[in-house]
């Protein structure tokens, strides 16, 4: 254990990049869980005469068509952004991992069957399904998640098949089956050991892209419903007024989901970096 | 006596890692005239590969040379230009790399890749480059050279892959060609009518030539002079006569003892041996007993049709050790795996002890009486270890599971126990396999693999993976080992000295079939099938006598 | 030709193992259009205050009354013969709306697929053959950055800084200017149909329009075909063969663009597929910022509408698509790689 901090310290020295990221991440689950609560001012509150000011000393970040401080709702949107992320990612990757990690240990033909389902479900524009789903099941948070969940499957059913794929045949695994390991103890002891790091930087670059589709289904009017705080809606709603320069409406919270999806993704690149085995001395 | 052809002086080459900078070569001095035929023989690590790099400029980005000087006909080439290299690469001197499929561009025909090279250092129409480039899949023999110029490298063979090596690197004549482990990964058959090729083309053509191997008795069978090199440095550079006859220095006496010739025995490989009680003899079996192991008939057809093994029958005796021998493709490593019980045959009977294991599907093995009994040591030994397992971990396995030991401090003695008895030291029980060497992976397979005191060890290809040097001492140690409990051994290898030296009886095996069976001596000596006897022929050796009357033929021809 | 035939024999194989999952996305999205709010008989009734009568009368007409099952298969049946229903939006079938629309669609698409290609592959390429030089990290940045932005912050920033700064762009609304003159239809695709009838006023209008949606596309495609250029690159340069070719004196350039560089668009081409079809989901995002005529934008109208048909026959024409792209790319890297034909 020791060790492993160690190294991860050894490696965030020499990788300042992963560095900014992890504390971004940090800042940033930080501001989900008590963002609401140190915001100046009420997100949902109205303020009609004050509406549309561009950023200044009162409103850092501007204020928007109904006079709502716009930075108080780009800070109180993280919640719910991260939120829907994290639990569409949860979702999908402990479906995914089991039904991946199942079908490459078992191998033959319902492995070869999945594996091409996976692969052309994979090529298809699957957000267009999202899209359906949530207009039809209704705009709420679960089915913005199941959704969002839903369209990586197939990612993480591939990426486990295929980590489990690889070792299923190597020496370990057939040493441990000579060495009297039933198949659950193989999988359980075994090869998810070995294929958890690969996952978990998998699911650190994941979490970033379940942002974007969650926020881009919130931009086309197929999730959160407004007044919610939701950086999709937000730029959604910014949108109409881009043309005639009213640009903080879009720019910050478009910054924050930038933000959100580039620390993850950092971190996920960091992580492969201090979770590879072959690296530790 | 004319200038040499290269010369290196004092070389020294550096590689910048993540670890600070690692000295591979620490002042490297070589001379080599024209024609000559130079090998440089060395264990992994050796720094004979970068030597022949760094000759060719070809060192990756992380290599540099940090001092001394190499000369090419008269020129100093050390830090040479590409502009000044490039007309000298193919041209002058070439070089020819070991795995030869990847060695060649995939997605181009042969054809076109021979005539790139030509065209490169002369000036030459597509149509004069092809014929050219037929003319020298002739000259390096290709079967059907006409047909085989619009083939791509993923439908020739290994063997003709690296000949199609061979023709682009002499295709503009050098005077120098340098063979970087021109035959690792061929088959013992192959790698004998390459060698015979390489060594045909260069006498005829006048070429120098360098090869580099970790094979000493291909370097003694095919060059003039003989370099040894440890730890980058060149330890002994002889005749092969005097090389092999009176090694002066440590190193190359123990490489050369530990080389297996067909001569050597499991303890005349080994020359400072670990200071082990004389072992017990070997358990001669009793006639007549009842077998240990029975295959009768075993089939396997794979997926896609393929007959692996093809109606293969034999038994083995408690305590015996019998060796199965075939090249790439002839199924032995299917045959032990099925033996093991690790995949299912497609036809036939597996008896153990006299009752029928080949009856239980090979999935559910794991729940049977026997898995303790059939226990197997893998080739490649880290890629046969958990990466997340520690050494202990991976011998504690097989104790708590199939010898019933749970109590913790019961389990760490006989863990203790089976390290001792592999020679591995206390301390490294704790480590990860990335922390370990080749020879000590390996003693942590083969500690694995008795912990559970089984009555039959399936070993597939042990020692293919390590250096001579390692091989030798863990060919000795799974030698003590039997003698020691009555093991009995299914030896797999693709080594026919090994296999001599520690089996009784030894079995051929080619394309899933037996071609011969029989008692390891008289097989070895005087096989019956042509296929045992092509194969016994095709390995390398150091022949004495030979070797003088080579030398004094090559004297009176010049 | 044992070539054609080894080509046709692998991509046959490849579209007949994708039915069945398409087969799949289309019956889920038929399942999912049942359960749609609202219900489109009341819709196409004559008026608010039909009678229940009549709508029962057009639920029957429309088999709206019948199991979920039956109905499938009738859906199936309209498939075969064509027929994919009535948009109760546009009230036209939805095969002529798809139709009218597609082109717009698919030429934003190509230009933008053809702008990324042009910026990633020159870009992959640099940065593999200086690996950590300054075009290195820049371009690393630039992925890094690429995948981070959302395709509709980044095009309504391209239209803030374009539009309303520079003022260099037109009003982001629509495929060609209102007051340049549509250039007669022969393809649909703007440019091409402008260009055959020699009006350039009109394939500039077009051009023009169609500038800023592009780019916003194509950044977001940028950065994974940059990102896998360098990789391959990068691969193919430390490879055996790569090693061979130099140590057998050929030119750098040979090396280079020879040896490496063909090998190396071989993964690159093997991810077109799914590239083009991350477009194809991101068409709807960009559509809408732009106000663009294509079929995402017809769908989401239609799915905001609780319209059923229009979705369900969108859904049906990127499954299409998807095959004929997925045809593409097996024809061609049937031809780029030899290797092929033995498995």
């Amino acid at each position: 254990m020791i060790a492993v901090l160690r190294h991860t310290g050894w490696v965030l020295r020499g990788n300042p990049v992963t560095m900014v990221a992890s504390f971004g991440a940090l800042v940033l689950i930080t501001l989900a869980i008590v963002g609401p609560w140190i915001v100046p001012y009420d997100p949902t509150a109205s303020n009609v005469p004050n509406a549309l000011m561009p950023p200044s000393a009162a409103h850092w970040f501007g204020t928007d068509q109904l006079g709502r401080d716009v930075f108080s709702r780009v800070i109180a949107a993280t919640r719910l952004d991260l939120a829907i992320a994290a639990s569409a990612v949860s979702l999908s990757f402990a479906l995914g991992a089991m039904i991946g990690a199942f079908c490459g240990y078992t191998g033959g033909r319902l492995d070869r069957w999945v594996g091409r389902f996976v692969d052309v479900l994979m090529a298809f524009p699957l957000f267009v399904l999202a899209m359906a789903m949530v207009a039809a099941l209704g705009n709420r948070v679960e089915n913005i998640i199941y959704a969002t969940a839903i369209i990586n499957l197939p990612f993480y059913i591939r990426f486990a098949r295929a980590e489990v794929n690889v070792r299923r045949n190597s020496g370990w695994v057939e040493a441990a089956r000579a060495s009297g390991n039933s198949h659950v103890r193989v999988v359980m002891l075994f090869l998810l050991p070995n294929v958890l790091p690969a996952m978990a930087v998998q699911i650190s670059l994941n979490l970033g892209w379940a942002i974007l589709n969650a926020a881009g289904l919130s931009f086309l009017g197929l999730g959160v419903k407004p007044p919610t705080p939701e950086w999709g809606i937000m730029v959604a709603e910014g949108a109409r007024f881009i043309t005639t320069g009213k640009w903080w409406l879009v720019v910050f919270p478009g910054a924050a989901l930038m933000t959100a999806v580039l620390c993850f993704n950092l971190l996920g690149d960091g992580l492969r970096d201090i979770l590879d085995p072959r690296m530790r001395t | 006596m004319t200038a040499p052809l290269l010369t290196i002086e004092d070389l020294k080459v550096t590689f910048s890692t993540r670890n600070g900078p690692v000295e591979a070569i620490k002042g490297v001095s070589l001379s080599l005239s024209a024609g000559e035929r130079l090998g440089i023989v060395g264990e992994s690590g050796s720094g004979k590969s970068v030597t022949a790099f760094s000759v060719m400029q070809l060192l990756d980005r992380a290599g540099k040379i940090t001092g001394g000087r190499i000369t090419f006909r008269g020129q100093d080439i050390t830090n040479a230009s590409r502009g000044m290299l490039q007309p000298l690469r193919g041209a002058a001197m070439s070089m020819i790399f070991q795995n030869p499929r990847a060695a060649l561009n995939p997605i181009r025909t042969v054809g076109l890749q021979i005539a790139d090279v030509l065209r490169a250092h002369e000036s030459l129409s597509a149509k004069e480059a092809r014929a050219r480039a037929l003319k020298l899949l002739e000259a390096v023999m290709i079967r059907d050279p006409e047909a085989r110029l619009d083939a791509y490298p993923h439908e020739l063979s290994g063997g003709m892959c690296q000949r199609v090596m061979i023709a682009m690197a002499i295709a503009c004549e050098p005077t120098l060609l340098i063979a970087d482990e021109p035959t690792t990964g061929l088959d013992v058959t192959t790698q004998k009518t390459v060698m015979d090729l390489l060594a045909e083309i260069t006498a005829r053509r006048g070429m120098a030539m360098i090869l580099i191997t970790h094979d000493l008795g291909l370097a003694a069978q095919y060059c003039q002079r003989v370099a040894v090199m440890e730890k980058g440095l060149v330890v002994e550079e002889a005749v092969p006569a005097t090389l092999f006859g009176a090694p002066t220095h440590p190193y190359t006496r123990r490489l050369v003892a530990a080389s297996p010739t067909r001569h050597s025995t499991v303890e005349s490989l080994v020359v400072d041996r670990e200071a082990a009680p004389p072992a017990p003899a070997r358990i001669a079996p009793r006639p007549g007993s009842e077998p240990l192991l029975a295959v009768r008939n075993c089939v396997k057809v794979f997926d896609n049709g393929f007959r692996g093994v093809d109606d293969v029958s034999f038994s083995l005796a408690p305590g015996e050790s019998l060796g199965l021998v075939g090249e790439s493709g002839s199924g032995k490593s299917t045959l032990s795996r099925i033996v093991c019980r690790l995949i299912d045959a497609s036809e036939g009977t597996i008896t153990f002890d006299g009752e029928d294991i080949g009856g239980i599907p090979s999935r559910d093995f794991y729940r049977s009486r026997f898995r303790r009994d059939i226990q197997i040591v893998f080739q490649d030994h880290g890629d046969s270890l958990n990466p997340r397992f520690s050494a202990f971990d991976a011998i504690a396995d097989p104790l708590r599971l199939l010898g019933g030991v749970q109590d913790g401090r019961e389990l760490r003695r006989q863990v203790e126990d089976c390290a001792r008895r592999v020679g591995l030291p206390e301390e490294f029980l704790d480590r990860f396999p990335h922390q370990l060497s080749g020879g000590q992976k390996a003693r942590v397979g083969i500690a694995r693999a008795i912990a559970a005191k089984p009555r039959l060890l399936v070993l597939d290809e042990p020692t293919a993976a390590l250096d001579v040097s390692v091989q030798a001492v863990i060919l000795h140690l799974l030698d003590r080992l039997r003698r020691e409990t009555g093991l009995a051994y299914l030896f797999v290898s693709h080594d026919l000295n090994v296999v001599r030296m520690m089996c009784e009886r030894t079995i051929v095996l080619q394309k899933g079939r037996i071609v011969e069976e029989g008692p390891s001596g008289p097989l070895f000596t005087a096989p019956s099938s042509d296929y045992a006897r092509e194969l016994i022929a095709a390995i390398p050796h150091f022949d004495p006598e030979a070797a003088l009357a080579r030398q004094k033929a090559l004297a009176t021809a010049v | 030709m044992g070539l054609a035939v080894s080509i046709a024999r692998r991509a046959g194989k490849r579209v007949v193992s994708s039915l069945p999952a398409l087969f799949g996305v289309v019956i889920f999205t038929f399942l999912l259009m049942r359960v749609l709010p609202g219900d489109p008989a009341i819709f196409f009734a004559s008026g608010p205050n039909a009678g229940q009568a009549e709508i029962e009368q057009i639920r029957q007409q429309m088999g709206l009354d019948k199991p979920v099952p039956q109905q499938l298969l009738l859906y199936l049946r309209d498939i075969g013969t064509g027929n994919l229903g009535r948009s109760m939006t546009t009230g036209q079938p939805v095969v002529t709306d798809l139709v009218s629309r597609l082109p717009a669609s698919l030429e934003l698409t190509f230009v933008a697929l053809m702008l990324a290609l042009i910026l990633a592959l020159p870009l992959g390429i640099l940065a593999a053959l200086r690996p950590n030089s300054l075009i290195d990290n820049i371009v690393r940045m630039i992925c890094t950055l690429g995948v981070c932005v959302p395709t509709f912050v980044s095009g309504l920033l391209f239209i803030f800084a374009f539009y309303y700064i520079l003022g260099i762009a037109p009003d982001p609304t629509g495929r060609i200017d209102i007051f340049a003159g549509q250039p007669p239809t022969i393809t649909g695709f703007l440019l091409i149909d402008a260009a055959v009838a020699g009006d350039w006023d009109a394939w500039r209008s077009a051009a023009r329009q169609l500038i800023l949606p592009a780019c916003t596309m194509a950044l977001f495609v940028l950065a994974p075909l940059a990102r896998m250029t360098r990789a391959s690159m990068l691969a193919v340069l430390t490879s055996d063969f790569v090693r061979t070719g130099e140590a057998l004196g050929l030119s750098r350039r040979r090396v280079v663009l020879v040896y490496a560089l063909r090998n190396a668009l071989l993964p690159v081409l093997t991810i077109m597929g799914i590239v083009f079809s991350t477009m194809l989901g991101a068409n709807v995002l960009v559509e809408k910022v732009f106000s663009w005529p294509g079929v995402a934008s017809y769908a989401l109208d239609a799915l905001l509408s609780s319209d059923y048909a229009p979705v369900q026959g969108f859904v049906l024409l990127m499954a299409t698509i998807f095959v004929m792209v997925n045809l593409t790319v097996d024809v061609l890297y049937g031809l780029a790689d030899p290797r092929i034909s033995i498995e």
